[in-house]
């Protein structure tokens, strides 16, 4: 492989994004091209990086080094793994530039929303590419800024101003034990590349406590960016971003990197049992509350949103349970399958004028054939029907849960029977029945820039899971393979459709939500609510105590009982008469006069 | 060299209060410092390393005090920090109503003694230049202060000249707890001795607290910072950008250049203390930033509650925290100065700049929206900047430190609530964009108008410092490593 390939690939949308910021500002129509061509580009080099058959190997530059103290390079791991990511992150970030480029046609911001866009393509393909922690955790903040970038698109709205700070800041508290971990292995080890700490790790021998530690605290980076419990609170806020970010940021890539870096440095989770324990309950407990939410919820971005939240659950348990070829291969399909829900999604908000309550749709089978059937496609592959894509990975996450933990496995399987419910809700409630606004009635598939991308991904959903799955389990040495149960199998059919059935069953010609009994999933477990009176009586507490203090204490009696009190007032007020300089002078003396003192007192 | 390049804003300085044009010789005068540090940054032999461009005149020689100026590689990143920084200061200037002239000769006088206490090695000529940097700052703020700037400017008076009268103390000390025979004001020689233990372990204490308690109020350390964030609400915007910015990074500068090396034990003795004072930079500081409700006092907050880490980084005592620090220095003072000189510009809109009178400034002011948004990611240790590199090199070298070995698990801990304030400073810093800069617009700002034309230059100046040195920070690490290594040779 040429070795020029990967830097191409990260810096590329690096250099549209700053031609678009610096200077194509003021001309929205030529910084799309450049971003959708810088798109395309990217995906053509990641399809020749896929075929090149050079061995895996690093290639590196130094970037902050100091002798033997400590060496972060910018360094490109190309192996199995990253090579799969480049194409889900380039294939699916070129179909939503294409896409966007209808769907933000008229936005007043538009060379600002491309420039953003490729600012994310760069941030994230550094996260797949990076050889060590350190870049890792560089690129991290990075799709952070640009995901708070997008989110705030429309910074004009309060809402999404407030869900673009809510963002990074969950995030940065993610960050925080991310950073905390990378120094706990950095101290052992002296090092923060993959394979050398891979090797230090296995040499060393740390204690299983100390291991646990680092590597529940680096879990901690996964919790803010895969918006795991308890930092999900973010992710369905971010559904007030451009509707084609959602899919791509917020379905598809970013959000898949917290399980990417834990496929990435399993190395580290495999000899930490216990931290595994933690991942896979945690990853099992989003996965079933998220799927629950999202059954009362009446906003079509926002069932996506739980929907992602609880699929990633999925993934995250499913490296808890030692199958991180699973998970990774869930992720590949998800991604396919969910960055058509999403675009299919915003074709429908775009012809409704941004309607996005799934009451005021409905009847949309007839009006948007294109969209409906890729919509279908997605939905039977996200609810797991036999013979699409998330079919199979599902499949494979249930086996695994099913071999190490039954229990797991029983929430798995609720999940699973949810997903099948929520989202037959959803497809019914939109696309069946009669129009329920009059924003229905002139409803029209989009143009091709906007179909084209459905049914390339519609195709993807189909058959990304045929065939693939070795590729995934190649990735990391030593996996036990758990033999193929046709009991799961079974079960996971079955659990499918009864959702499925139950949910047309309760949905079909309804004109209003029949179920209203269940508030605590209407109201998302009150975790935001919770979280603001927490929020209110430590940090905004504290921060109010120490503003008081540092202006009533420390500076009113400390600072003017010093001056004002000892030498009392009309002294201090001649002096500033006169000037600072004299006052000045003055203290500059006394300063002399102590020193003298002490001077002759030492000696 | 460096003659040339200290006496050019002093001259200039005693030409405008002489009735030059005012503007125009600072421009002249700043630019032409500035191109010349920046040449003496390119020449300087990075293989030789060392002192360079030494100029040296025996003043007292019983006491071996000299006007001795030389550059290493951490003197040379202050002086390109200070330069560029006093560019931007000049050239942000708005149009001064009343005494022009001394206004511009006062801004030249702070970036003359700056730059003087940056590249001289000499500890009187160090000290003295400081203080000649410091007096014009109090006049800046007492003459052409907004709001209560007479109070304002009679408590920095004191904070800052008891600082220094603390720090004069603490110097003297020093010199005296060299064994005589080996006493001299030369801070060449005293570097290259402290290799040595020059200094006898018993008697280090003493001074080293002076120093640091003298740097430390210099440089707004916890509890003795409430001075700083007053002063930059209430000074002019030059003149927050070059103490912000520069000045205050001369206690920081001192610390690293003479109570490191020179005093090794007594900073030992003291880490558990420079510990507790800097968490309380960090988060108590931290604290009362989120709590402020005026965009210019939560920038000088947040500016003291950045000093913890550069203390930190100092506390370490290792290579890899005191480059950190070093390198953090350069970068907030180029943030900061960015964030005092584009909220100066609101100020002629908004005198107060409440939270509450701001709103929805980026659809009107999308320059000033972009280049503050840029300088506040870069101040909470945004990848990209500067900031970012420093920081990092701040918790790693923080975290492994192996110095005090008692208070290794200590250290642990401060580096945890130092990332804790990188939570903190997101908290704040997101908060006050939103209020100033999203949301809907409010009405009476309609009419405000945007940085136009060559308004936009200094911004970018200090930006693409920034940015360079956070995309490269290797350019920089390489400079100043080899001048560290001198200073932590023990």
């Amino acid at each position: 492989m040429d070795p020029h390939l990967p830097w191409f690939i990260l810096i590329n949308p690096l250099v549209a994004a700053a031609l678009i910021h610096i200077v194509l500002r003021r001309s929205p129509s030529s910084a799309a091209f450049i971003s959708v061509c810088s798109a395309c580009f990217g995906l053509i080099a990641a399809i020749g990086v896929w075929f090149s058959h050079t061995p895996a190997e690093s290639i590196e530059v130094p970037w902050l080094s100091l002798g033997d103290d400590l060496r972060i390079p910018i360094g490109f791991t190309i192996d199995s793994l990253s090579k799969i990511m480049l194409l889900v992150v380039t294939g699916i970030g070129a179909l939503v530039h294409i896409y966007s480029t209808v769907y933000m046609a008229s936005d007043a911001s538009k060379a600002r929303y491309f420039g953003n866009l490729s600012l994310f393509m760069f941030s994230m393909l550094g996260i797949v590419l990076a050889n060590n922690f350190a870049m890792m955790f560089i690129f991290w903040e990075l799709v952070g800024l640009s995901s708070y970038l997008l989110i705030g698109h429309w910074f004009s709205k309060e809402t999404a101003a407030a869900a673009a700070n809510k963002a990074f800041i969950t995030n940065r508290i993610g960050d925080f034990g991310f950073m905390l971990g990378i120094l706990m292995l950095w101290a052992a080890t002296g090092t923060v590349v993959f394979p050398e700490l891979s090797a230090k790790l296995a040499d060393i021998q740390l204690s299983p406590a100390y291991l646990t530690a680092a590597a529940l605290l680096i879990f901690c980076g996964t919790l803010g960016k895969s918006a795991q419990l308890p930092l999900h609170v973010w992710l369905p806020d971010a559904m007030e971003g451009p509707t084609p970010v959602s899919a791509l940021i917020h379905a598809a890539t970013m959000v898949a990197a917290g399980v990417y870096m834990l496929a990435r440095s399993y190395f580290l989770f495999s000899a930490a049992p216990a931290a595994q324990d933690v991942i896979a309950w945690i990853g099992i407990l989003t996965a079933v509350m998220a799927a629950l939410i999202a059954t009362q919820q009446d906003d079509i971005k926002r069932i996506l949103a739980y929907s992602t939240l609880s699929q990633l659950g999925y993934m995250v348990s499913a490296v808890g349970l030692a199958a991180p070829d699973a998970a990774m291969f869930h992720l590949f399909t998800h991604a396919f399958f969910k960055a058509l829900l999403f675009l299919g999604a915003g074709s429908i908000i775009h012809a409704l004028h941004h309607e996005q309550n799934i009451w005021k749709m409905g009847g949309l089978s007839g009006k948007m054939r294109m969209t409906f059937a890729c919509f279908v496609v997605g939905y039977l592959a996200l609810i797991g029907c036999p013979g699409l894509s998330g079919f199979f990975s599902k499949d494979l996450i249930l086996l695994a849960a099913w071999n190490s933990n039954k229990l797991i496995f029983l929430l798995a399987l609720l999940t699973a029977f949810l997903t099948a419910y929520y989202m037959t809700r959803l497809v019914v409630v939109v696309f069946l029945g009669k129009g329920r606004s009059h924003s229905t009635d002139h409803a029209h598939d989009g143009p091709a820039a906007m179909t084209l991308p459905l049914a390339i991904l519609a195709v993807l959903s189909i058959i990304a899971g045929w065939g693939t799955e070795p590729f995934f389990s190649h990735s990391f040495q030593g996996l036990q393979h758990p033999a193929h149960s046709s009991f799961v199998l079974a079960l996971a059919v079955s659990v499918f459709a009864l959702g499925s059935f139950g949910a047309w069953k309760i949905y079909a010609g309804k004109t209003e939500e029949p179920i209203r009994f269940l508030p605590f999933f209407l109201d998302k477990f009150y975790f935001d609510e919770i979280y603001a009176v927490l929020i209110a009586c430590t940090h905004d507490l504290l921060s109010r105590i120490a503003a008081w203090a540092d202006k009533w204490i420390l500076d009113s009696v400390v600072v003017r009982g010093l001056s004002g009190a000892t030498w009392g007032s009309g002294f201090l007020l001649r002096f500033l008469q006169v000037g600072n300089l004299q006052a000045y002078s003055f203290l500059f003396g006394i300063g002399i006069v102590i020193l003298v003192y002490l001077l002759v007192l030492g000696k | 060299m460096l003659n040339l390049i200290l006496l050019l804003p002093f001259v200039a300085a005693l030409l405008v209060l002489l009735g030059a044009p005012a503007r125009k010789t600072a421009l002249i005068s700043s630019s032409a410092t500035f191109l010349l540090s920046l040449y003496t940054l390119l020449s300087y032999d990075q293989a030789k390393a060392g002192f360079q461009f030494v100029f040296s005149k025996t003043v007292v020689p019983d006491w071996d005090l000299k006007y001795l100026l030389a550059v290493d590689g951490l003197s040379l990143l202050m002086l390109l920090l200070a330069s560029v920084v006093a560019l931007a200061a000049v050239w942000v200037t708005p149009r001064i109503e009343r005494r022009e002239n001394l206004f511009y000769s006062c801004i030249l006088l702070i970036s003359a003694g700056a730059i003087g206490a940056f590249v001289s090695q000499d500890l009187f000529f160090f000290y003295a230049f400081h203080e000649v940097a410091l007096i014009p700052t109090f006049l800046l703020i007492g003459i052409w202060g907004s709001g209560d700037r007479r109070a304002v400017a009679w408590k920095i008076t004191i904070y800052l000249a008891l600082g220094s009268a603390i720090l004069l103390v603490g110097l003297l000390d020093l010199h005296h707890a060299i064994p005589t025979g080996q006493r001299t004001f030369d801070m060449i020689k005293l570097g290259q001795l402290s290799g040595s233990g020059l200094i006898p372990a018993a008697a280090q204490a003493r001074p080293f607290v002076f120093l640091l308690v003298g740097f430390g109020i210099l440089v707004s350390l916890f509890p003795f910072h409430t001075w700083a964030p007053a002063a930059y609400a209430s000074a002019p915007a030059p003149a927050a950008m070059l103490h912000a910015g520069v000045l205050k990074k001369f206690g920081l500068y001192g610390l690293i250049r003479l109570a490191l090396p020179l005093l090794p034990d007594g900073a030992k003795t003291w880490a558990w203390l420079l510990l507790i004072l800097l968490v309380g930079n960090i988060i108590y500081v931290g604290f009362a930033t989120i709590g402020q409700k005026r965009l210019d006092l939560m920038l000088g907050y947040s500016s003291v509650m950045h000093m913890g880490y550069i203390f930190l980084g100092i506390a370490s005592f290792n290579q890899v925290g005191v480059t950190g620090a070093s390198l953090l220095m350069f970068a907030h003072g180029l943030s900061i100065a960015t964030l005092f000189g584009l909220t100066g510009y609101l100020r002629q809109f908004s005198p107060t700049l409440a939270f509450d009178s701001l709103g929805g400034l980026a659809k009107q002011m999308p320059f000033l929206a972009a280049t503050f948004g840029a300088a506040a990611f870069a101040s909470i240790g945004l990848p990209g900047f500067a900031n970012f590199a420093a920081e990092l090199l701040v918790f790693f070298g923080a975290y492994k430190t192996s110095f005090a070995a008692p208070l290794s698990g200590n250290f642990k801990i401060a580096t945890g609530f130092a990332l804790w304030g990188v939570v903190i400073s997101a908290v704040y810093m997101l908060r006050a964009y939103r209020a100033g800069f999203l949301g809907p617009q409010k009405a009476d700002s309609a009419n405000w108008t945007d940085l136009t034309g060559s308004l936009k230059l200094p911004f970018i100046l200090l930006l693409g410092f920034l940015v360079l040195s956070g995309f490269f920070p290797n350019l920089l690490l390489n400079l100043v490593r080899p001048a560290l290594q001198v200073l932590l040779a023990h």
